[in-house]
């Protein structure tokens, strides 16, 4: 059997276009992509099955500090009311504590200022693969949380946010464990000064064990819980409801 | 060593070759690795820049970078710039619009960008490529595959026996009777690399590059040097990996396809004539 070389390309490139359009035919089709999809179950639970709840993600070293602290996604959020918060240093801005707890909370930059706080030189990680490390400061979310009341009842705390991307409103989710986790605080300084517009100000999440689409900037509100499936498309976040972004970012 | 050679006319013998772990893995791998490539190309397109260390953004010096001009495409490394336009950095798309992403979409899973669809593949198929290369392991240590037939003997590691492999290589002058029932050094050599090093190192540096996973193993970052080298190291693994499988079925076809696909499925192998 003789194999030209023409016949050898011309197969190996029909075979590739068919795999190719196979593999885009078969990540569409619903049950093929929920059988993908479950990975990120098996892998949400073999990372709790392996990790203490309270192991820490690394800290870092003042040196190690990047010079740049790259902004992503909305760099200043749209909208008047915005602009007015931003204008008078966000004296004006409110955290509402809301939900599944026993004592609904309106706090004031300076409340949580009063409050304890928690300075941690940590490294993002975009999910698109780039890694930056700062300096955060912020309230601890548990303080927050134990302040409220939170009930037995509750799952996951929700973030909501002021910026919006097209008509949806930016939000994300994490269950109990990375809340109470001692690094998971509300950051309101970025490398030693108050955070900056680009990088969320006033207010934005630092959750370090997980990607960075999970760290949502402009906190408006937080919200505890039961289920996910009647806030946005009910997928736990943003990124997640448009695109499709696994909801567990750990890995 | 020397086999004696077959008497002419002698019906050729026909050997078993492969165990049945060695076909599973073979043909499961033929298509996780597959799927783990292609995906993983179009999850460095979300970002087509490699660092070395602990972080690295846009601002930060890339020791690997795939761009775009207005004009042409371009891969950068180090301070050598590759024209690279109509394959990497821009190339034209099925409908023929210019597109300026890293990798073209034939090359990628799926073909049209997104991240989200990329992870989905790829972080579900790590799961098969890590069990399986951890089964794998175990069972040729185990079933004795890994000692007798892949660990290349002294004598196969001296410089003079290496060099004659190497001739024969490029000579395309291949082992014909009994002695092609053994794998030949080079042979021995690249498999020992891939299923020892390369795909546990793909796997270990996969896992570094989770934020998860370095609260849970902090280690790894120690091991590979931060996350970005981590990420680099991946890389570097994953074109190895590439390589590795152009010669292989460069080999596959030069040494005789049919018989050799044949040996992979059914376990038979039939020598070549002395």
């Amino acid at each position: 059997m003789t194999i030209t070389r023409r016949a050898l390309i011309g197969s190996a490139t029909a075979a590739g276009g068919l795999l190719l359009a196979g593999c885009d035919k078969l990540g569409a089709n619903p049950t093929f992509h929920g059988a993908l999809a479950s990975a990120e179950k098996l892998t949400y639970r073999a990372q709790r099955l392996i990790t203490d709840r309270a192991a820490l993600a690394p800290e870092f070293a003042g040196a190690d500090i990047s010079p740049v602290f790259r902004s992503n996604g909305t760099r200043t959020p749209a909208g008047a009311d915005y602009a007015a918060m931003a204008a008078s240093h966000f004296t004006d801005w409110r955290l509402a504590v809301t939900g599944l707890v026993a004592r609904p909370l309106s706090l004031s930059l300076a409340d949580l200022g009063r409050m304890p706080a928690r300075t941690q030189i940590t490294r993002h990680d975009c999910v698109e693969g780039w890694s930056a490390i700062g300096k955060w400061t912020g309230t601890p979310l548990r303080l927050i949380l134990n302040a409220a009341g939170l009930s037995h009842k509750a799952r996951y705390i929700v973030f909501h946010c002021a910026d919006r991307i097209g008509s949806a409103t930016y939000y994300e989710s994490i269950d109990l464990v990375d809340a109470f986790h001692p690094q998971t605080i509300l950051a309101w300084g970025l490398n030693g000064a108050m955070l900056p517009v680009a990088n969320g100000a006033p207010l934005r999440l630092r959750v370090e064990r997980q990607l960075g689409y999970k760290q949502a900037k402009y906190l408006m509100g937080i919200e505890a819980v039961t289920s996910l499936a009647a806030i946005g498309a009910g997928k736990g976040g943003y990124w997640e409801d448009v695109s499709d972004y696994e909801w567990y970012a750990g890995i | 060593m020397e086999a004696a050679p077959q008497p002419p006319g002698e019906p050729r013998r026909t050997i078993l070759r492969h165990r049945l772990s060695t076909r599973i893995w073979h043909w499961l791998n033929a298509l996780t690795i597959f799927v783990m490539l292609m995906s993983g190309l179009m999850i460095f397109n979300a970002h087509p820049r490699l660092y070395w260390g602990k972080a690295g953004a846009n601002y930060d010096r890339a020791w690997l970078m795939i761009g775009a001009t207005p004009t042409q495409g371009r891969l950068v490394i180090g301070s050598v710039v590759i024209p690279t336009t109509g394959v990497l950095g821009r190339w034209e798309d099925k409908q023929g619009r210019t597109q300026t992403r890293a990798f073209p979409y034939w090359a990628t899973i799926p073909s049209r960008y997104s991240l989200s669809m990329a992870r989905r593949w790829h972080l579900a198929f790590a799961w098969v490529l890590a069990i399986g290369i951890l089964a794998y392991i175990v069972a040729i240590l185990a079933n004795g595959h890994a000692r007798r037939d892949l660990a290349p003997t002294r004598d196969e590691l001296r410089p003079r026996h290496l060099w004659r492999d190497i001739r024969d290589h490029a000579r395309l002058r291949f082992p014909k009777g009994e002695a092609a029932a053994r794998y030949n050094p080079l042979q021995k050599i690249a498999y020992v690399g891939v299923i020892f090093a390369l795909i546990p190192l793909l796997v270990l540096t996969g896992l570094t590059m989770a934020p998860g996973m370095n609260a849970a193993w902090p280690w790894l970052l120690d091991v590979f040097g931060g996350r970005q080298s981590a990420r680099s190291i991946h890389f570097l693994c994953a074109a190895f990996i590439a390589l590795f499988i152009l010669v292989h079925l460069i080999m596959v076809v030069l040494a005789g396809p049919i018989n050799e696909l044949r040996s992979m499925i059914t376990g038979r192998f039939r020598l070549p004539r002395a």
